[in-house]
């Protein structure tokens, strides 16, 4: 136990920054979809960093709420990828331009 | 620095390229349980126990299973090929360019900034006790508030994926 808190940050942005690449560049709904659980990841390692480094555990309880969070929303975004891909040919998002006008 | 957490640190930020990198949704979804499983021994070296265990049960466990899933239902026949078109390759730089200027800044602001000395933690910082009084004592509405989540998520899957039963058919 001796890297400092801010190791814990720099190693929960990198994920974060990582996630937010694989969002930004990737075409795949559900490569999309866990590039979010990627950054929804470093930003509980934030919390619990920081609940580590101030000796407080709500930061614990905060992380816990994101985890379920992030569950409740993976199974809405998996329920909405399969909702409009269901018989189409590819699965791309870019194909999703229902509310163009 | 112990050995656990770098290869756990190593495990985490590899799993995460992985995740991006490759080319197969089914490919991906084992580096993100990788990177999860990571992420689980960084927490461990935090001493959050519960949150560790947590972690691997709910992600690496229940919600990598309905990637799966998915994964096993859409793609199916296919080769789930993104196609590299015009448009989507003119974006590429500018998505580069935003993912490494917020890394830049966030990395600028934890590189400059001055946490303060670590404060003695209490004896039993991160037990499944001391986790189950937080949740169950301090933030109990908040818990509570989260079970209505998970229910409205599951309501809101069934009415966006269920088959209705159709009309005048027994």
């Amino acid at each position: 136990m001796s890297l400092s808190v801010q190791g814990y940050l720099l190693l929960s942005a990198v994920i974060s920054a990582i996630g937010l690449l694989g969002l930004l560049v990737r075409r795949n709904p559900l490569i999309m979809l866990m590039s979010v659980e990627l950054m929804w990841g470093g930003g509980a390692l934030a919390f619990i960093a920081f609940a580590r480094h101030v000796g407080n555990m709500d930061g614990h309880a905060f992380a816990f709420f994101a985890m379920i969070v992030a569950a409740a929303e993976v199974a809405i975004g998996l329920a909405l990828v399969v909702a409009l891909f269901r018989g189409r040919e590819a699965v791309d998002i870019d194909d999703i331009q229902l509310l163009k006008g | 620095m112990s050995v656990a957490l770098i290869v756990s640190g190593a495990l985490a930020i590899g799993g995460a390229l992985g995740v991006i990198l490759a080319r197969a949704p089914v490919h991906s979804v084992i580096a993100l349980i990788v990177n999860f499983l990571g992420l689980a021994g960084v927490y461990l070296s935090l001493q959050a126990e519960f949150l560790a265990v947590a972690q691997v049960i709910v992600y690496a466990g229940a919600v990598m299973i309905l990637f799966l899933f998915v994964i096993a239902l859409l793609t199916v026949k296919r080769e789930p090929m993104e196609r590299l078109t015009a448009r989507t390759a003119g974006r590429l730089p500018l998505n580069l360019l935003a993912a490494f200027a917020m890394a830049f800044l966030v990395v600028l602001a934890i590189v400059r900034s001055d946490p303060g000395g670590s404060v003695a933690v209490p004896s039993n910082f991160g037990t499944v006790r001391a986790m189950g009084e937080t949740l169950l004592v301090t933030h109990v509405f908040p818990f509570e508030i989260a079970a209505l989540v998970l229910l409205v998520a599951v309501v809101g899957v069934v009415v966006l994926v269920g088959r209705r039963p159709e009309k005048g058919r027994e």
